[in-house]
Formats: C-alpha cells, structure tokens, sequence
C-alpha cells in the first residue's frame, strides 16, 4: 500500500462523507469529490443519485475524462430547469465543494477578494448557489493546499455560504437545514463537531501532525479523536481507477505525493 | 401582428437606453450570441444585464454597454472566470446585484405572476442581503418565520436562442436542458427569439415535437432565423461549445487587454463576417457537443 497517493487517500475520505446518506442526490464538483461519490455509491451505498456532470441522472458514476458522448446510461432526469425544485429546495443533495476560502464558522466564499463589492480586488465566480445548498442541504469541503490563505483569520471577504456564525443570522429565519458535514485537505479531515459547531480536526493523513494542521490554519481548531485517516484498500483502489482511467487525480495535490507524508 | 418575422437590426432598433434586459441560457450555453453580437454593434448603452451569465455578460461589459448586472456567476465553465467581466468588476465600472442562482430564477418566476417579491430562505446567513438592499418578510401564519423577498426581476426586453420557431413565434427547444429560457420569456414585457430553424407554419413540419414548445407564443414579439447564433457557445443538438474561440476570447483579455481594439474578432462588423471568420455555419454546425 505504499504507493497510494494523498489524492486516493482524500478520494476515500471523501466518499466516507457521502456514507449512509441514502436517496439524495451526491454531487461532488472538482476530481477528488466527484470520485469520493462515484466510490461511495459503487460501495457502501448504493442508494445514493448523482448526474452525469450535465443534466442525466445515471446509477453507473460516469468516468472522468475524455470518452465518447454517449457512454452515460441515463436512468432519469436532473436538469437545471428542475435542480433547485427536486433536489435542493427539499433538501435532497449533499454537494463536496472547494470554496476560495472558509472561515472558523464555516463560512465559505466563492464570490470576490479584497477591495469592496462595488470593486473587488479580485473578482471571482459569483456566489453561484451557494447560499441554497447552505441553508437547505449538507454539504462538505475539499480543499487540495491546505493553507492560512483558506483557512483564513476572521471571517470570509465575503459571506456567500451559510456558517454557524450566529452574528450573521437573521432572528427568526429558518436555518434547520444547515448541516455542514466534512472538510477534507491535503493534511486531514475535520467536521464541525467542536463547541458550539467549531472546526474539529478528526483525522490526520499518515505523517502529518495536528500542529501542522494548526500552523496552516488562521483560526484555533479543536481536537477530535485524532486517527489516522485511513487509506483506501484494493478494492477502493480498484475503483478509483475505473472511474479515472486517465489519471486526472494525479493533478490535484501538488507534486502527487504519496498518502504517507515523508518527513 | 401575428407574423413576427424581424432582422436582428430590427429587434435591436426596439431596444432603448437603460432597458433592462434578460438573456437567456446559461454559462457558455445556449445563449442568443448573434442578438448579443448584433446588440454590441448598436449603440445602446446604459444596460441593466439579467442573466445566468457568459461571454454574453462579458462583451457587454467590455464594451461599456452596461450599467449594471444582476448574477448569480458569470462563468465560461472550462475557463472559470470569465476574464472580461472579471476586468469591469475590478474596474470598479458596475454597479450589481449579486443573488444566488435559485434566487434569480425565483425573481423571475416573481415578474413572470406579475408578484412584487416572492418569499425564500436563500441568502439568510450570508452576505447578500446586506449587500443587495433585500428586504425581508415575516409569515403571517402561526409559524412566523422570516424570510427574504426576493425581489421581481421584470424585464424590458429577452433575449433567446431556441431550436426552431415559426412566424408566428411557435418555438421548439430541444436539448438536455433548457435552463430558465422559459422564464426570461415570461419575465419580459417582450421576447425576442432567434432561431436556428425558421419555418412556415409549425404543424405543416414538425407537429410530432409539439411537446417541445417551451414557452406559448403569446410571449414571443420578435423571431429571427440565425443559425450559427449561439455561437462561441454550445446549441444542443446541433452544435457544441467553441472552446479555442472562448479561449482566444479569454486571451484577448490579457494586458493590454482593451476591447475596441479587439471586438472586430468577437463581433465582426456583421453576422456574416462573423461566422465566415470562424469557418462559416458549416464549421458551426461541426463543433461536437461538450462531454461532461
């Protein structure tokens, strides 16, 4: 097992989040997610739904990577014109994500850097759905470079995902739906089970320590049991590979390092 | 009148300064560019831009057509941020109203019932409101829960590409998906509609795609047949995306980086040239759809 890389190992992790979710649909945007899905329903469960990437509903994960068009077997039907409708207004959704930052809340932004709203320093996609799948769905995290820059001090530029920050919470909303599940990095897995829904680091990837994981962070974390995360076997593996066939995850991680980190 | 058969001049001629305007698709999908294109070629200006937005959103921009946007994203998907769009932004140039992209459609379906606001969770918690001016509102039944009402997003003018249209704007949209084309068309005290197909009476031809009329034809004013009119984005099933366009699009953008010294490359000075510049419609109508 010691050539399985850190992506293979975030992929196992990431289709740990998506474990005993039952019938709602697992979408997983970027390589490392959308692979922790796919493992996730060919394994432990079954019942999950996720879409072809576009707009099909498919019970075989469609491959990552060039293919022919029509390779997907189309069970049903997901299309934009019906997504908030079906699966995200009534809650039926888990999404993995990599936000451009997260704060000690679990605030996310996607939207702009610096400056003001009015002239953003950096202008990045949009709040895009967001704020929906935050306060309707669970949803999870995956970022490839763990660092302050992320994971940063004080709150987010700006506040496109619902948090646990009560400050920011309107009295008398609704915010039962919120469910912030997993963060998966290149050095860990955290979830919000700390006081008061703090960021709790729950496993280390082989060789890394939690002082690594604090120093990378701009907000104090909270301990969990601390395991080490585990590594995927064969049969994972196996997988993995059949839904990648060519190797996209090797491009997530930096330099494609192997899940035990080497001191 | 019941034959809606206009130019795309036309079409833009019945557009004024400062009109709110909607476009249909989404992304670098199925999006009106021959309108957008004809529209860049005008010289309107002063633009309120609703849109799930693309290259559309960006050109626009670049040109200095627009006062303001209303976004969820603006994105050219393979290429994430789309770079003229990122420029006016940074510039400081625009003014915005940034919702999240359910909250958009629900604004939409707001104007569409001619509803000052329809009531949602979405964007409780998050920056949003604060930064939109959105207003809350509180149930009245016993339940007394506070939600944001999103505002009605009424349209002057929409802008959409559908498959097929007849004269009398009997439209056929084909596709996986269609996004919220049919509520821009309802949104809209008027919609203009190219086509890639135009034919003469729609139950003379195609009577078996009925099922496909997206949007009555009590809210089409305008039809116009331009095939090829997606173009740079992708038009399921005839065509896909045109990514090395987008990418020599995105490019363009690059230091100096200035729009009136490039937009002949992205506009053309008509839809002809344009399209003859990228291979004609035959080179169109060859892109392969985008596997996802």
């Amino acid at each position: 097992m010691t050539d399985v890389t850190l992506a293979e190992l975030c992929i196992y992790a990431a289709s740990e989040a998506f474990r005993g979710n039952g019938e709602i649909v697992a979408t997983g945007v970027g390589p490392v997610p959308r692979l922790g899905a796919g493992l996730a329903k060919l394994t432990h469960t079954p019942e999950l739904m996720m879409t072809d990437g576009e707009c099909y509903l498919v019970e075989q994960p469609v491959p990552l990577g060039p293919r022919a068009y029509d390779d997907r077997k189309k069970a049903g039907y997901l299309p934009f014109s019906r997504f908030f409708d079906s699966a995200v207004w009534t809650g039926r959704r888990h999404a993995m994500v990599t936000p451009t930052q997260i704060d000690r809340f679990g605030q996310i932004n996607l939207s702009q850097l610096g400056g003001t709203h009015k002239q953003p320093k950096t202008q990045m996609l949009g709040v895009r759905g967001f704020p929906g799948n935050t306060i309707y769905h669970p949803n999870s995290f995956f970022f490839p470079a763990h660092t302050t820059r992320v994971f940063v001090e004080g709150e987010v530029d700006m506040v496109s995902g619902v948090g646990y920050n009560p400050a920011k919470r309107i009295a008398g909303g609704n915010y039962s739906g919120v469910a912030l599940k997993k963060i998966i990095t290149n050095l860990c897995v955290m979830d919000f089970g700390g006081t008061d829904n703090a960021v709790r680091v729950v496993s280390l990837h082989p060789g890394v320590t939690f002082q690594d994981v604090q120093a990378a962070t701009g907000f104090p974390l909270e301990k969990g049991d601390l395991v080490e995360t585990p590594l995927p076997d064969a049969d994972a593996l196996a997988i993995i590979a059949q839904l990648d066939p060519h190797n996209i995850r090797a491009s997530v991680i930096k330099d494609n390092p192997p899940a035990q980190r080497v001191s | 009148m019941l034959d809606k058969r206009m130019t795309a001049a036309d079409i833009v001629a019945q557009l004024s300064d400062g009109m709110t305007i909607g476009i249909g698709g989404w992304g670098p999908r199925r999006k009106p560019m021959a309108l957008v294109r004809e529209l860049l070629r005008s010289n309107l200006k002063d633009l309120t831009i609703v849109a799930y937005g693309g290259a559309d959103v960006g050109m626009l921009c670049a040109a200095g057509k627009v006062k303001k946007v209303v976004f969820a994203f603006v994105s050219l998907d393979a290429i994430p941020l789309e770079p003229w769009f990122r420029k006016a932004r940074e510039a400081g140039q625009l003014e915005v109203l940034e919702v999240d992209e359910g909250m958009f459609q629900w604004g939409l379906k707001a104007a569409a019932f001619g509803l000052p606001f329809l009531p949602t969770r979405v964007g409780l918690g998050t920056d949003l409101a604060a930064l939109g001016g959105l207003k809350t509102i509180t149930s009245p039944y016993a339940d007394g829960e506070t939600l944001i009402a999103m505002p009605a997003l009424k349209l002057d003018a929409a802008l959409i590409h559908v498959n097929r249209s007849d004269w009398r704007g009997n439209v056929q949209v084909f596709g996986p998906d269609v996004y919220y084309d049919e509520w821009f068309a309802k949104a809209a005290a008027k919609t203009y509609v190219s086509c890639e197909e135009l034919v003469d009476r729609m139950e003379d031809h195609y009577p078996d795609d009925a099922q496909f009329n997206l949007f009555e034809r009590c809210f089409v004013t305008g039809v116009v047949e331009l095939a090829g009119g997606a173009h740079p984005s992708s038009m399921p099933p005839h065509y896909g995306w045109d990514m090395k366009a987008f990418k020599a699009y995105a490019d363009a953008a690059k230091d100096p980086g200035v729009w009136s010294a490039v937009a002949d490359r992205f506009v053309g000075a008509t839809e002809a040239d344009y399209l003859n510049s990228f291979g004609g419609k035959e080179a169109v109508a060859a892109l392969p759809l985008p596997i996802f």
